[in-house]
């Protein structure tokens, strides 16, 4: 259930302009309104762009997280390749590598 | 008979925000093909362009997630996306409320089909407007099927659902078109990003251009996962438009796979 929680955030973040800007103004009081673990929110406010991949967030949801945290594409490509090298490989959801590493380097 | 155009294309966020880094040798006849595909769309002076779209959890979420849904608002917002990002501004985009009411109604009839009266566009439909209708002045009516959260509709009612849409636009007056998007081959927001599996996909095209229904809908999802990745589960868009335009066969105006736009960027048309 707790993947599933750091989805609807980041559904909710992606897509609502004034959830947005609560993430901007106190993003720790935005992430108290969801019932996450210590890694979830850990994840979520460094942010750790390849943890969140491994733990299975959907790759749409993610994409468009790591451009409102300003990642440049390679900068978020790379992000996930280190994730898988640091995490291991993706835990939950369709949005696995099919090498666990990335087929195109 | 008032569908007036059916047709197929790709949405990929990259082929408009990461437009620069193409080989312009590929990216200039695909940009080609998509605005000779508006411009076909424009001469047919639609009054209202449907879009059969897979959104990526823009408006559609888990905890209340339609298999078909119908856009019935007055108008629309996007991009959802960073603007910068995606490479397109953020505006309004108009509807047709009435039309996108009455076209529901009738297709209740033979399909429980969801509507909302809000909806936000994603690259998944801002890509296409960008190229298909650049002054966005041609109404917008979006239809969403769920590509993106299992369980997914099975390939056979997708076509279904086309048929029935068909039959609805048939039903009216006014003068409808209808483009059906999504990737073919794709391993989208993945460090797989950019690999395309180009026989895959001209198989798959083969199949679309002949609209052979059977073999259209005769992918298994296992084999379309392991095959086409998660994004090849958006043939469902191309399948819908394939049922629409039964009894139609198609041309192909543009087919390359272009990897820094993630995906085998594909123009087709049916000739109605
Ligand atoms: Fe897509």
């Amino acid at each position: 259930m707790s993947l599933y929680t750091v989805q609807k955030l980041l559904y909710q973040l992606n897509r609502d302009r004034s959830v947005q800007q609560r993430y901007k103004d106190d993003f720790a009081a935005l992430l108290e309104d969801y019932d996450l673990t210590g890694e979830e929110r850990h994840a979520l406010a460094a942010p750790d762009i390849g943890l969140l991949y491994v733990m299975g967030v959907n790759g749409q949801l993610l994409m468009h997280y790591a451009a409102l945290c300003g990642f440049e594409w390679d900068q978020y490509i790379s992000a996930m390749r280190e994730g898988l090298a640091e995490h291991g490989s993706v835990r939950a959801g369709l949005y696995a590598a099919t090498d666990d590493r990335g087929a195109v380097s | 008979m008032t569908l007036v155009y059916a047709g197929v294309c790709s949405h990929a966020p990259g082929i408009t925000g990461r437009a620069q880094r193409a080989d312009p040798a590929l990216r200039e006849p695909f940009y080609a093909s998509f605005r000779q595909m508006g411009e076909e769309i424009r001469a047919q002076q639609p009054d209202a362009l449907i879009v059969v779209a897979a959104e990526h959890f823009a408006n559609f979420f888990m905890d209340n997630m339609p298999a078909y849904c119908m856009g019935m608002a007055e108008d629309y917002e996007g991009p959802i996306e960073d603007e910068q990002w995606l490479g397109i501004e953020r505006r309004r985009i108009p509807g047709n409320a009435e039309l996108a009411n009455r076209l529901i109604e009738r297709m209740l009839h033979d399909v429980d089909l969801a509507y909302a009266q809000e909806w936000k566009f994603d690259h998944g439909v801002m890509v296409p407007l960008h190229f298909l209708t650049p002054a966005y002045d041609v109404p917008v009516i979006p239809i969403n099927i769920n590509c993106q959260g299992p369980p997914i509709t099975p390939l056979h009612r997708a076509y279904e659902f086309g048929r029935t849409l068909r039959k609805a636009c048939d039903a009216v007056d006014e003068r409808i078109a209808v483009v059906g998007t999504g990737g073919l081959s794709h391993w989208p927001a993945t460090p797989d990003s950019g690999k395309i599996n180009e026989t895959w996909d001209r198989t798959f095209l083969d199949r679309w251009l002949a609209n052979d229904r059977e073999a259209l809908t005769s992918y298994s999802d296992e084999a379309t996962y392991f095959d086409a990745g998660q994004g090849g589960f958006e043939i469902r868009t191309f399948i819908a438009v394939a049922g629409a335009a039964e009894g139609s066969t198609g041309e192909l105006y543009y087919y390359a796979p272009i990897p820094i736009f993630a995906v085998g960027c594909t123009i087709a048309r049916m000739h109605l």
